[in-house]
């Protein structure tokens, strides 16, 4: 069992002298997670040693969910490799055990429980996938193993008091709706309106914050498509009759193209308002750049993005000014070059960022309570563009994103950051801070 | 009426792929008796052959041609390597065997392309056609894919028809000991049949790709509606796999377009049941002619 | 006679796995508990596939049914467990009944088809339905029970619940297929027109084969439902049921000992080659598909060297102390088990027509 001690400020002092009298001669047994910032690194909590700190994660590193997803966990590793050639974690590396779930819950708990009862991480980190993570999220709090920064936009992992040891990190879907909501309410007003999205949580959320902003007289078709079923030319459809003039997708970058695909197939041409992860430019481009090579058609890549409305909760990649974008763009050329640079990779990269952050704060020894506390504490704003809303009670992430269009192929920022929190009378507001810039080493 | 043109038209483009590898499962299944779960798996992989000959030289007829040639070759070398040798063992067997070799084509796929999604370019433009300012709902591309498909299942059925190696084909899976009396080289029609059957899934991989977006488990759900399609056209018919296939595609728009996404893959197993208790061979097979 | 040989054989095979339980890591206990839940869901599907000779690619929706049926008894109605898992087995077995009597005159392939979009198609029905919990699915929490002492680890408990499933119904199975039924199944599956003629009832039988079969889907969807704590549509993919047929044919089909060897390599061979392929740190991609291109090999490669499975190369290579034992049901004969796939020359007279 890990006790963490706390030691008030006046005390520490004074203890600090013989606290490194004593830990030169502690033989590093596991259970003191002491704030002391001086002595010899320890064995504090299962997974950390003198030179490493190990924990795991669960991908979909294989199977349909894998297509792009499975980009995120080396992008982090690459930042954790940098973070290790530059000192590492107060002298000790980071070792990321990523294993691939194949997005099916069931082998997501085994894999999980390989990672913590046999490998013994000190954390579970950034696990990606709704109804995956919900298949180990209580497993992972009664065993007490902090499960930081899942990734996925459920506001579910926001529980501090069913799952003190799980938090979020990317700004949730039902902030998103909200967000996207208001701008269209405040553009868009009186015009038909309709909503294509995934028929799982992450499309679900998403409309429930629509409809928080959003009038209902105005929504008059709402389509949901299968992941698994490609054929999104029925719904488009559906769409077209329902004489939508704008139409407001929360669909991954596939389900994107193939809307603007179908469409072009139907002569419907709507305006496209796209959340975040449906509408990362360089992936549409990716996806439509046959038809753009295509000698004799009259379609091409950039026309297809053109003019979609979106949001974004980190700086757009195509902001090559902005120091976050320069620095992971720097970690991706030397670590990922085989890899495209694209929202993926700076997600992986941003997350990892983050880890080090609360990491770095947890102290030198850590327990596994420390990385919780620590986290709990708030962490500064880094690459998100928006505050964290950590603190004791809070266990969400990011706030707020930016308004941006898609011009040339490349997301142009409209407006200031809006925040908001998830309830459906919560209001949008704008966020009057600057975002920090990124450190010069690269190191939080 | 315009979204139902629409619907419709849609759905029989869609229900032309699932066409194209109803006929492969039909052909394999006619020529040697087995249920091939690897067709979307041997597609799959014969389209990213493609996708590199047309990177490489920017055409995309050599694309299309290098895909046909290796579905050709992969389906005869996997019959004479893998499946021949499990011809006289528990015809279970097969099965897995093809179920391996799908798991090894995805595998090895994501091996050698990576497991991103690629674009893969359309014969043609995938624009609308418009008559005057209508728009009509489907493209030049589509017009493409439902007549390769047409093609490819004429020539299929006047080969078994009219060819000798047609004939001997259909007789070394009806009962190979006769046909081998007859002089019908069984082992080679049986390789024959796979080339074929790998031939059209390739086909059917370049002619869905664009809509898909290429990836190792890509043509998974198509595989299934496909398979789908076969049932219910008949396994024996290489007409009821393109029936089967239209059928399929149009039903299934119609319910994803007016009753909901969600409800897709119950009408689909509706509909195979409705046709299985009603002509429990599928629609255009010969009726069993024995009953006790 | 039998029934004591089965029951002793199961009584000394449940001491074992509570020693071995005792002595290994949690990990290990939950991987046991995987692997037994598999082996009642294997053992149901070769009866039904091996014995009775009717394929099917759809028993991840039996124990679909069975999980969600665990899990709202469990969430809603807080039913004991004992109570629990045989009420799933009976939703699972009434799932069995109807898709029996449905899929009564198909034979071979249109079978295969048939369950195979049936496997595709319950599981969505989840997502239409706010009581089952939509794409996120439902948790399912239980607690080892009260007489084992508060600080009995979970894990362990489960291994043995699930343990105990499986021999209890390793055992009930090994019954009937040495019973009359397990008898008439086999004939009806070799020579239909005769069994017929012999007075069975073959439809009566095919239908008995699946609600076999579905129960024991269903008892296993439940067990994992219990082991896994989640139960939701991701869970139970085309995949799954590709994977328990895979198992059954693998480990040796029509054996009950089959079951158990299939269902070992259904859990434990892919963690294995994943094991094996991280350690050399290839590059993401690459690395995270070596082991499912050498699964595939794996298959491919058992089939050809094993034709009857693992079970008959082990009867193989134990051929001359078999000799000296009592035939085991399910035993590999000459006429290989299994659906009939190739229409002996008589029947069906093709024309070739369009």
């Amino acid at each position: 069992m890990n006790r963490s001690h706390r030691v008030g400020l006046p005390a520490l002092a004074a203890v600090a002298a013989l606290a490194m009298v004593v830990s030169a001669c502690s033989s590093g047994s596991s259970g003191s997670g002491s704030k002391s910032t001086s002595g010899a690194l320890t064995a504090s909590a299962p997974g950390i040693t003198a030179t490493t700190i190990t924990i795991g994660s669960h991908q979909p590193l294989t199977g349909v969910a894998a297509p792009g997803y499975d980009e995120i966990a080396p992008a982090s590793n690459a930042y954790f490799d940098y973070v290790n050639a530059h000192g590492g974690i107060y002298g000790r590396k980071i070792v990321y055990k990523y294993l691939g779930d194949k997005y099916d819950p069931t082998s997501t708990v085994s894999v999980v429980k390989q990672l913590v009862l046999q490998d013994n991480v000190y954390a579970i980190f950034d696990g990606l996938g709704t109804p995956t993570h919900l298949a180990v999220a209580p497993f992972l709090n009664s065993e007490k193993v902090p499960d930081v920064f899942v990734a996925s936009g459920c506001e579910c992992w926001n529980s501090p008091s069913t799952w003190p040891e799980t938090f979020g990190w990317q700004l949730d879907y039902v902030r998103e709706g909200k967000i996207l909501g208001t701008y269209i309410k405040q553009h868009f007003a009186g015009q038909k309106i309709g909503y294509f999205y995934q028929d799982d949580e992450f499309g679900k959320d998403g409309v429930k914050g629509l409809d928080d902003e959003i009038p209902q007289a105005d929504v008059v078709s709402r389509q949901s498509y299968d992941p698994t079923n490609i054929n999104v030319g029925p719904q488009v459809a559906a769409l077209k009759a329902s004489g939508a003039k704008v139409v407001v997708s929360f669909t991954v970058p596939a389900f994107t193209a193939l809307l603007r695909l179908n469409s072009l197939k139907l002569g419907f041409s709507p305006t496209l308002v796209v959340s975040d992860v449906g509408s990362d430019p360089i992936t549409l481009a990716g996806l439509l750049e046959a038809y753009a090579k295509q000698g004799g058609a009259t379609v091409s890549g950039n026309q297809l993005t053109q003019g979609i409305i979106t949001d974004g909760y980190m700086p757009t990649l195509g902001d090559t000014s902005n120091s976050w974008v320069a620095l992971f763009k720097k970690i991706h050329d030397k670590y990922l070059p085989k890899l495209p640079f694209d929202g993926n990779v700076a997600f992986g990269e941003a997350v990892a960022y983050t880890f080090v952050q609360a990491m770095l704060k947890a102290g030198k020894n850590p327990a596994r309570a420390d990385l919780v506390k620590a986290i709990e504490s708030g962490l500064p704003q880094g690459p998100a563009v928006a505050p964290y809303a950590y603190s004791a009670s809070d266990h969400a992430g990011m706030t707020g994103a930016f308004i941006g269009v898609i011009k040339n192929g490349v997301i142009v920022k409209e407006g200031p950051v809006q925040v908001t929190n998830t309830s459906a009378t919560g209001a949008v507001q704008s966020y009057t801070g600057t975002q920090p810039t990124a450190p010069s080493s690269g190191m939080p | 009426m315009t979204e139902f043109r629409e619907l419709t038209l849609g759905g029989i483009s869609v229900g032309m792929i699932y066409a194209a590898i109803a006929l492969s499962l039909v052909l394999i299944w006619r020529a040697t008796r087995i249920l091939n779960y690897a067709q979307g798996g041997m597609a799959m992989f014969t389209t990213y052959i493609a996708l590199l000959v047309i990177n490489h030289t920017g055409s995309y007829w050599a694309g299309f041609a290098v895909a046909l040639a290796s579905g050709l070759v992969l389906g005869g070398v996997i019959e004479r390597l893998v499946i021949r040798p499990a011809e006289n063992k528990p015809p279970l067997n097969a099965i897995i065997i093809t179920i391996g070799l799908l798991v090894f084509l995805e595998g090895l796929a994501g091996i050698l392309y990576g497991g991103q999604f690629r674009s893969f370019p359309a014969a043609f433009s995938i624009t609308g056609l418009h008559v005057g300012s209508a728009a009509l709902g489907v493209s030049a591309n589509d017009v493409f894919v439902a007549v390769a498909v047409l093609a490819a299942a004429l020539l299929l059925a006047a080969g078994f028809r009219y060819t000798s190696a047609g004939l001997q084909l259909r007789a070394s899976a009806f009962s190979p000991p006769v046909a081998r009396l007859l002089g019908v080289r069984v082992g080679r029609m049986l390789t024959l049949g796979w080339a074929l059957a790998g031939l059209i899934g390739a086909l059917a991989g370049v002619l869905v790709s664009p809509s898909t977006f290429l990836y190792p488990n890509s043509m998974d759900s198509i595989f299934v509606l496909g398979f789908t399609a076969a049932v219910i056209g008949g396994l024996d018919s290489p007409a009821g796999a393109v029936a089967g296939g239209l059928i399929l595609g149009v039903a299934l728009s119609y319910v994803g377009g007016y009753l909901g996404s969600d409800l897709v893959p119950l009408f689909g197993l509706a509909a195979l049941a409705v046709v299985l208790m009603v002509r429990p061979s599928g629609l255009f097979s010969p009726a069993a002619t024995r009953q006790v | 006679m039998t029934l004591v040989r089965h029951v002793a054989t199961a009584a000394v095979l449940a001491v074992l796995l509570v020693i071995i339980s005792s002595t290994v890591s949690p990990f290990r206990d939950y991987q046991m508990a995987e692997v037994a839940c598999y082996v009642v869901a294997v053992a149901g599907l070769t009866v039904l596939v091996g014995l009775s000779g009717q394929i099917s690619l759809g028993n991840g929706a039996f124990m679909a049914i069975g999980a969600y049926a665990a899990a709202l008894l469990l969430l809603h109605l807080h039913w004991p467990l004992a109570v629990v898992l045989v009420a799933a087995l009976a939703v699972a077995a009434a799932g069995g009944a109807v898709v029996g009597v449905a899929a009564a005159r198909l034979r071979g392939p249109y079978l295969a088809g048939a369950t195979l979009i049936l496997a595709v198609a319950l599981p969505s029905l989840a997502l239409r339905y706010g009581l089952l919990g939509g794409d996120q699915g439902l948790t399912v929490v239980i607690n080892s029970p009260g007489f084992l002492g508060p600080s009995f680890s979970l894990t362990r408990w489960q291994a043995w619940l699930t343990c105990g499933c499986a021999l209890i119904t390793l055992v009930l199975l090994a019954n009937l297929a040495r019973s009359r039924v397990g008898r008439s199944w086999r004939a009806a599956r070799d020579d239909e027109v005769a069994a017929a003629l012999a007075g069975l009832n073959v439809a009566r039988l095919r239908v008995l084969a699946f609600v076999v079969s579905a129960a024991c889907a269903g008892l296993a969807g439940a067990l994992l439902a219990v082991t896994t704590s989640i139960v939701s549509p991701g869970a139970f993919t085309v995949t799954l049921s590709i994977g328990l047929l895979t198992a059954a044919v693998l480990g040796g089909l029509g054996t009950l000992p089959g079951a158990v060897w299939g269902s070992l390599v259904l859990v434990l061979v892919p963690t294995y080659v994943t094991d094996v392929a991280s350690s050399h740190g290839l590059s993401s991609s690459v690395g995270s598909n070596i082991p499912v291109a050498a699964y595939g090999v794996v298959l491919v490669v058992v089939m050809l060297t094993f034709p009857d499975g693992i079970q008959g190369g082990v009867h193989r290579l134990s051929r001359p102390l078999a000799s000296r034992l009592p035939a085991w049901p399910g035993a590999p004969r000459r006429r290989p088990p299994g659906p009939q796939f190739r229409a002996p020359a008589s029947e069906h007279q093709e024309e070739g027509s369009l």
